[in-house]
């Protein structure tokens, strides 16, 4: 069981309906995978399972007293996650299964802004779940579907044995142009290895390290997204020039940015500093030492809705040391 | 010198309190330990975890809630009772009226239990955050997202709606009945001045308000959410409105826990390192009475005598402070 004071990592499960979230969310239930989780879920009839922590729950949204727009939080989860803590050592992970047209956003700003959740939790990574059959029609006419996949850690292609080659294919590529950071795990049924889907550590920052920005540009999908990718790469920074925009951009594009992460080399600091926000939302710490071997090497990528690119790189260009 | 008689109860302290001489701790994991002359008596309430608990106001009974759905009633002798129950919801909200009807909520809804055992169902747009009787018990004020709803508990008239944006996350009426003060999801408390709706913000707190408590004959409103216990003045008819609030036992820490003395102008504090202390209100003498501990204090109170404090920590380390020494 966890240490009473290390945060508990908690999985967020978004997809739209028939995308096989259920049967994921059965099977994490069902199986012997060494662990306890709790688990939120909000279509409690779906689940099968009689167990103590699974919590059912209206996903109830409002706005923070704080004069920003879009920072909404879920204030259901605020309550049980409080509750949830007081038996802590009961669980060693929490799992929350979102509705199938919810905006993940709310749910991601409830860890950043709320201050017993964030002292308490870790968001582990947002597990989106599409269906290799309807993924292109669902973005083409629900703007909540792209979003999904836009706010993904982890991306499970499910059903892959119902389509063709080449539709497979269109879907990697649809992926790829939205979110080329998330980890994609192609599988029928939802069989995959649960350890690909829990306890992943928050943001996979090595998959941000290693995609390369010039996979974006490889245009062989057909559709015309508006939700769209950027990274930035530069050698070391200056940290208050750095602060200063990335609080400035974040303000004035936030609606527009779904998610933001990164890794920062600040010039004359020996730490790695990590950056990551959601919306207006930014929060950082440093990490751990660059490694002598590590090229030092600042990269941060933006995902988002019709994101202004040539600002945005403009300004990061302009914090270089 | 305060004596300590020290627990060691290894889970969440929800709430503490006195039956008569027995001390009485209800825990996150479902357990009620009572102790009584250095002995403990442990009753598993609840099937799962323990949300919310409150003592009866003369010292008989303990009433607990939980993710069972059930209410329990425990006495001092270890039996313990199932009041009301909703299989499969998370009661997470208790208050207790002065005529013995009892609520709790789970989610959206607010139940009554009316001192006869009939139930009362209140429905709500937004989850409840927080739940306090008015001192007759004919009403019941339920916080909620931007607003509080003041309901007839026999649910014979129209709620009263008052409104305030924000989402309210615990409720608290004054001893007179003439104030009502939420707590809020910002550092912030809210009040209002029932006869004509007046507004009262009470603001500046570095984190939210999770604890508050009515000194003797409701004079002050303290409050837990900074480095110091806030004590609002309430004895005037304007209440805290352009008044500035006592600040006792300011420390780099934060206050988690407020607990006014039943019938003198102290307050006992905890900190979120574990620390102990009460304070009087005229001169702000401080007396400690823990040393920190490991983990914040989440659960604090006087006995009806008003001479032993039982303490509560979240990682369960627990006691009861003698000030007799």
């Amino acid at each position: 069981m966890a240490d009473s004071s290390s945060p508990i990592p908690v999985t967020v499960l978004t997809g739209y309906l028939g995308a096989g979230k259920t049967t994921l969310l059965n099977r994490i239930l069902t199986e012997d995978h060494g662990k306890k989780y709790a688990v939120i879920v909000n279509e409690f009839g779906e689940i099968g399972i009689d167990n103590d922590l699974v919590v059912d729950t209206d996903e109830e949204i409002f706005e923070m007293n704080n004069g920003c727009i879009c920072c909404t939080v879920r204030g259901d989860l605020i309550r049980i996650l409080e509750g949830l803590m007081k038996r802590k050592g009961r669980f060693d992970a929490v799992l929350i299964e979102t509705t199938g047209l919810a905006d993940p956003a709310p749910v991601a700003q409830t860890f950043f802004m709320d201050d017993d959740v964030r002292a308490k939790t870790r968001l582990d990574a947002i597990v989106t779940v599409v269906d290799a059959k309807n993924l292109l029609a669902r973005i083409d006419d629900s703007p909540e579907a792209e979003d999904q996949v836009a706010f993904a850690d982890v991306i499970l292609v499910n059903k892959v044995d119902l389509v063709s080659a080449d539709d497979l294919a269109a879907v990697r590529a649809e992926i790829a142009a939205i979110n080329p950071y998330a980890r994609v795990i192609e599988t029928e049924r939802c069989a995959v290895d649960l350890g690909d889907v829990l306890d992943r550590g928050a943001f996979d920052l090595g998959r941000i390290l290693a995609v390369e920005p010039e996979f974006l540009t490889s245009g062989h999908h057909h559709h015309d997204e508006t939700v769209k990718s950027i990274s930035l790469t530069a050698g070391d920074m200056q940290p208050e020039v750095f602060f200063d925009w990335i609080n400035r951009a974040t303000q004035e594009q936030g609606p527009k940015i779904r998610r933001m992460k990164g890794i920062i080399a600040f010039a004359g600091d020996p730490d790695r500093y990590v950056v990551q926000g959601v919306h207006m939302i930014v929060e950082g710490d440093h990490q751990r030492e660059w490694k002598p071997e590590e090229k030092r090497e600042s990269r941060l990528v933006f995902i988002g809705r019709d994101l202004d690119f040539e600002a945005l790189r403009a300004g990061f260009d302009a914090c270089r040391a | 010198m305060p004596t300590i008689d020290p627990l060691s109860l290894d889970a969440h302290v929800v709430a503490c309190g006195f039956l008569g001489e027995a001390a009485v701790f209800a825990l996150g994991d479902g357990r009620v330990v009572i102790r009584v002359d250095g002995a403990d008596r442990t009753v598993p309430a609840h099937d799962g975890g323990l949300l919310a608990a409150i003592f009866t106001a003369n010292g008989e009974a303990l009433l607990s809630c939980g993710d069972d759905g059930r209410i329990a009633r425990t006495i001092a002798d270890g039996t313990s009772e199932t009041l009301f129950e909703k299989k499969g919801k998370w009661l997470d909200q208790l208050a207790l009226g002065p005529q013995g009807a009892i609520a709790c909520a789970a989610g959206r809804t607010a139940w009554v239990r009316l001192a006869g055992g009939e139930i009362v169902e209140f429905g709500h747009e937004k989850s409840v955050g927080g739940l306090s009787f008015l001192p007759k018990g004919s009403r019941l004020a339920v916080a909620t997202t931007d607003k509080v709803v003041l309901h007839w508990v026999t649910a014979k008239g129209a709620p009263v709606d008052m409104p305030w944006k924000g989402a309210h996350t615990g409720v608290t009426v004054s001893p007179d009945g003439k104030f009502l003060v939420t707590t809020m999801q910002e550092p912030a408390m809210h009040g209002w001045r029932i006869d004509d709706m007046k507004h009262m913000r009470m603001s500046g707190y570095p984190t939210k308000v999770k604890s508050v408590s009515w000194s003797a004959k409701g004079r002050f409103l303290a409050s837990s959410g900074a480095n110091a216990a806030i004590l609002w003045p309430f004895f005037t008819k304007d209440g805290p409105m352009g008044k500035n609030p006592l600040q006792l036992g300011p420390r780099d820490r934060i206050v988690t826990r407020v607990a006014c003395h039943p019938s003198e102008d102290v307050v006992a504090l905890g900190y979120d390192d574990g620390m102990v202390m009460a304070v009087r209100f005229g001169d702000a003498a401080e007396v400690l009475l823990r040393r920190p501990g490991e983990a914040p204090l989440t659960a604090l109170a006087w006995d009806g005598a008003g001479v032993r404090v039982g303490f509560g920590t979240e990682s369960g380390e627990a006691g009861v402070i003698d000030i007799r020494g």
